[in-house]
């Protein structure tokens, strides 16, 4: 039963301020300390860089204020940290890469990203008033979401990076379209199974105790398999593959509430990635390293050794509890060590305390991502902020799973911290959408003054009211209506009775 | 769906988990065995990144960490090279350490349990935690005097402390220089090894502690302990000495050094035979007093056991079966019998601390890099091999070695020196090892020293132990008394 409490109708923007200043502080003073610690100084762009940061944390503030004021106070605080945390790390491998005689200025790079980051950011804030506007969207995302994964494909304009061909060159960047395809894929999904979801959950069989599905609602899973299968294959990119799948069957699962689909995603899912694993090489090779990580043979193996899971093993190790502190370790002692194994260089300088510590932010990002999906009243909403808080957790325990050998190593990103435009925008995106969500999950409904009970409930299941609004109906003003602070005071008031 | 939300935030919450235990058994569990995988050049780095403790010979560092401009913020540097080679050990970042370097890393580098509190206060007050610096017993005039009087020549010195067991001196030649070994180019550290290695002259060999050599007749003391020891002699009990002893069970003859004749009447006082280190009265003595009794004092002197002073030794060798003929050989120090001179020095300070063998120690103190000592090697008693009347006999017939006998050339002018020589052949082409076994001052030692000079030195075949040794070792007794 989805209640709002009345403590949360507080807007929690001067909370949000204060955890800015803090996520603020953190990303700058990180970014002071390596350069502190490897030159004896404050870095050259220390006021710009602090300049440019402190702006995004401020207008990002202003926009979340006067375009989604009951935003939840806790996802932007966060996200900024991450981010200057990042940014703070990959300045450090900077440095190292400057000690060793290459030019990087990768931290410029990434500052700029962040900054067009934030820029979409507000900018989805601003124009997209409603989420369930994108609703109306569901098949375009879906196209969208398709095009953008086979992109890669295209002969000229995908690039194969290290076996996996999950690039696209634009000009002198980089691209990773299965990035942005996340998010439109989660549209898609969220559009798809809220119409959908009543035929899906329809009982079917019943095998070793699992109620199944009917089996002419199997259709959909199948087309989602077969693509990701197909992304396995063709692009050669199991991490990609695992990140949608898993999406999928999530959101497939909110959806029904049918354990079986997880039962039946899972067993597709292994089924295929030991039929990959079987018949082709590189596949092999990844479950053959993590298994296996420390056999020498397998550590001099080129292409396709451990070394690189093994070097990474040894730096977090030498983090041990406390870390070596920001600048005096050897991260970059790890190929891609400001990329994928950027959480690697971080266990390394901040040890088991630092690396917990980031992990609990992304925990508290994820789990405040669930709140909204409850918290909010149409299912599409519900589907489509569950899918990105999901997609965010899952695409964070599939990197760092990787890199600690809980599971295979893939070639996904770390969100908000690795040095990568494509995922960097796409999950200023993701906390842009939340932000919104999390609006119209927070913002006082009038509705239970009709009549109803004055403490204001919730329908759990029933969405239709608001679908209906979302096809039809004019999108709702997110101004403030003429009698909203009175409303607000009566369900406090009445919350403390 | 908000019961299947709640569920998959739990999901979310448990992937986290997993990702924290994964985390936390990397980073504490798996960490120790990670940390020390040879394929982890952090370790490496990490010490390097340290300033690692200097190791310290009166005052004066032998080895130090300067800071270095490369990746790894520290170059070790051995001042004097190879003089202390034997004792410094080399520090490579290719080949690891060896010696002092090896047995103290941990305190060096400052990882020690016992430096624990010393790395939380620089964890508190900010400061680069630093190594602790070890102090060796080593005398720089002992080891200078040893160094110098060695020359060209391949052996090694050892001298100790009697009272207290302390390693005043280790030399070896032909001695290598670490910082050849501890320069950061890899590729010329490992030409440099590889040449160390092929050398026919094993210059990375530490002589002292590690090549075992047959003791000649410095063996003839332990004869002469065994006798005493048995109660049935006396310094001036009266021995057979006669010109040639033809061995029992064998058609083999045993003749007298230069085949010259030890007394007219062909027998002598036992204290007389270790004087001109008669070998025909020490080979029908041995057989006299009998392999088993021979045995069992070269196992209470130390053979046949391994010391660490911290450096590894290798255990000197006395058979464990031999028949009549071979306990003669034995009791000259030929056959299978095998010593370390860090053995024969041993042999001589238990005579010299009247029949208290004290273990050998090469460090002495351990001290923070805020100078607070950590640790102080407290002398100890390492074994009682013979009684004080044994060792006070045994020290008087040494001295008559040098006053009048074969180690005349350990002299010193206004002090009472007591010493053994030795002369021990190896093959029958090759010259004979040179050997001198002595302390000084006899009535009140304050170093014990034990020279091998390998293949005769300088003199080659024409080579003894009182005329190639024995100035070595007094050169070392002087430096030390003076």
């Amino acid at each position: 039963m989805a209640t709002v409490q009345p403590g949360e109708v507080r807007r929690g923007r001067g909370r949000e301020l204060i955890l800015l200043v803090l996520a603020v502080v953190l990303g700058l003073g990180a970014y002071a300390s390596v350069s502190l610690a490897v030159e004896e100084s404050l870095p050259a762009d220390f006021y710009a860089h602090s300049g440019v940061l402190v702006l995004l944390a401020v207008v990002l503030h202003l926009l979340v204020r006067y375009f989604a004021p009951y935003a939840d106070p806790v996802i932007l605080p966060v996200a900024v940290a991450l981010n200057g945390v990042g940014l703070a790390m990959i300045h450090r491998l900077d440095l190292a890469a400057q000690a060793a005689g290459r030019s990087s200025e990768l931290a410029t790079k990434q500052l700029v990203i962040t900054a067009v980051g934030v820029a979409a950011a507000a900018f989805l804030l601003a124009f997209l008033r409603d989420h369930r506007t994108l609703r109306r969207f569901t098949y375009t995302a879906m196209v969208v979401g398709l095009g953008l994964v086979l992109l890669p494909l295209v002969p000229g304009l995908g690039n194969e990076i290290r076996g996996a061909r999950i690039w696209i060159g634009v000009g002198d960047y980089s691209l990773q379209p299965a990035e942005f395809a996340k998010l439109a894929l989660a549209v898609f999904f969220a559009g798809y199974l809220v119409t959908n979801r009543d035929t899906l959950a329809m009982a079917g069989p019943k095998v070793l105790g699992i109620q199944l599905p009917r089996l002419r609602d199997f259709g959909p899973i199948l087309v989602v398999w077969a693509a990701c299968l197909a992304i396995l294959v063709l692009e050669r990119d199991l991490g990609t593959s695992l990140l949608f799948f898993g999406l999928f069957v999530a959101m497939l699962y909110v959806a029904t509430e049918r354990v079986s689909w997880i039962v039946i995603g899972l067993t597709l899912f292994a089924g295929g990635a030991a039929l990959a694993a079987t018949q082709f090489g590189h596949v092999a090779a990844r479950f053959e390293v993590w298994l296996n990580a420390m056999d020498p043979a397998i550590y001099e193996r080129s292409p396709g050794g451990s070394s690189q899971l093994v070097k990474g093993l040894f730096g977090m190790a030498s983090g041990g509890l406390f870390g070596t502190g920001w600048g005096q370790g050897h991260p970059q002692l790890v190929p891609f060590a400001s990329s994928d194994f950027i959480t690697a260089s971080l266990g390394e300088e901040l040890g088991l305390t630092g690396l917990l510590a980031i992990l609990l932010c992304y925990l508290v990002l994820v789990e405040r991502g669930f709140r909204v999906a409850i918290g909010v009243r149409d299912g599409f909403g519900k589907l489509l902020a569950s899918g990105l808080a999901f997609v965010l957790a899952w695409q964070v325990f599939v990197v760092v799973g990787g890199i600690t050998r809980v599971i295979p190593l893939t070639g996904l990103t770390m969100p908000f911290l690795a040095y990568g435009g494509s995922s960097l925008l796409a999950n200023w995106l993701i906390v842009a959408l939340l932000l919104r969500i999390s609006d119209s999950a927070r913002r006082p409904t009038p509705l239970p003054l009709r009549g109803g009970p004055l403490v204001p409930t919730t329908p759990e299941d029933d969405d239709e009211p608001d679908d209906a609004v979302a096809h039809h109906g004019p999108v709702p003003s997110p101004e403030h209506e003429p009698g909203q602070e009175q409303v607000t005071e009566i369900i406090r008031q009445e919350g403390r009775a | 769906m908000n019961a299947a939300l709640r569920r998959l935030s739990l999901v979310a919450f448990v992937m986290m988990l997993s990702l924290m235990v994964a985390a936390t058994y990397i980073h504490v569990f798996a960490a120790p065995d990670l940390n020390a995988d040879n394929r982890n050049v952090r370790t490496i780095y990490r010490e390097y990144g340290n300033s690692r403790g200097p190791i310290i010979v009166d005052g004066e560092s032998v080895a130090l960490s300067t800071p270095s401009d490369d990746a790894f913020g520290y170059q070790r540097e051995y001042p004097q090279g190879p003089l202390y080679a034997p004792v410094t050990g080399f520090y490579s970042i290719v080949f690891g350490r060896s010696a002092i370097e090896y047995t103290q890393n941990s305190v060096l580098n400052g990882t020690a349990d016992s430096l624990f509190i010393s790395r939380l206060e620089a964890l508190v007050t900010g400061e680069q935690p630093r190594g602790s610096s070890v102090e060796v017993t080593i005398s720089a005039a002992a080891q200078q005097a040893a160094w110098d009087a060695l020359g060209d020549q391949r052996g090694a010195v050892v001298a100790l402390d009697p009272k207290t067991g302390a390693v005043l001196a280790m030399v070896s030649k032909p001695s290598y220089d670490p910082n050849d070994l501890a320069a950061h180019d890899t590729s010329l550290v490992n030409d440099e090894y590889q040449r160390l290695l092929a050398d026919d002259d094993s210059p990375l060999i530490n002589r002292a502690t590690t090549n075992r050599y047959p003791p000649g007749s410095t063996f003839k003391l332990l004869v002469a302990a065994a006798a005493l020891e048995s109660g049935a002699y006396d310094a001036d009990t009266v021995i057979p000495a006669p010109d040639q002893l033809p061995l029992p069970q064998s058609s083999s003859i045993m003749g007298n050094f230069g085949g010259a004749t030890c007394a007219p009447d062909e027998e002598m006082t036992l204290a007389d035979a270790l004087r001109i280190s008669c070998n025909t009265a020490f080979g029908q003595l041995g057989m006299d007093v009998g392999a088993d009794a021979l045995r069992s004092t070269a196992q209470a002197f130390g053979f046949g056991t391994s010391v660490e002073i911290p450096l590894k030794t290798t255990p000197s060798v006395f058979p464990g079966e031999l028949d009549v003929p071979q306990t003669a050989l034995a009791s000259i120090g030929q056959f299978d019998v095998a010593a370390t001179p860090l053995q024969m020095a041993l042999v001589g300070s238990a005579i010299a601390n009247d029949g208290v063998q004290m273990s050998p120690y090469l460090v002495d103190t351990v001290r923070t890099a805020d100078l607070d000592v950590v640790s102080q090697t407290e002398p100890s008693e390492l074994a009682r091999p013979i009684s004080a009347t044994t060792a006070n006999t045994l020290t008087d017939m040494m001295v008559g070695v040098v006053t009048g006998g074969s180690g005349s050339a350990a002299q010193i002018r206004g002090v009472d020196v007591a010493g053994k020589t030795g002369t021990a052949q190896t093959t029958t082409d090759a010259p004979p090892h040179a050997w001198f076994v002595g302390f000084a001052p006899a009535d009140d030692p304050e170093v014990v020293v034990a020279v091998i000079v390998e293949n005769g030195g300088n003199l080659g075949a024409e080579a003894t132990g009182g005329a190639v040794a024995a100035p070595i070792a007094r050169a070392v007794m002087q430096a030390v008394i003076s």
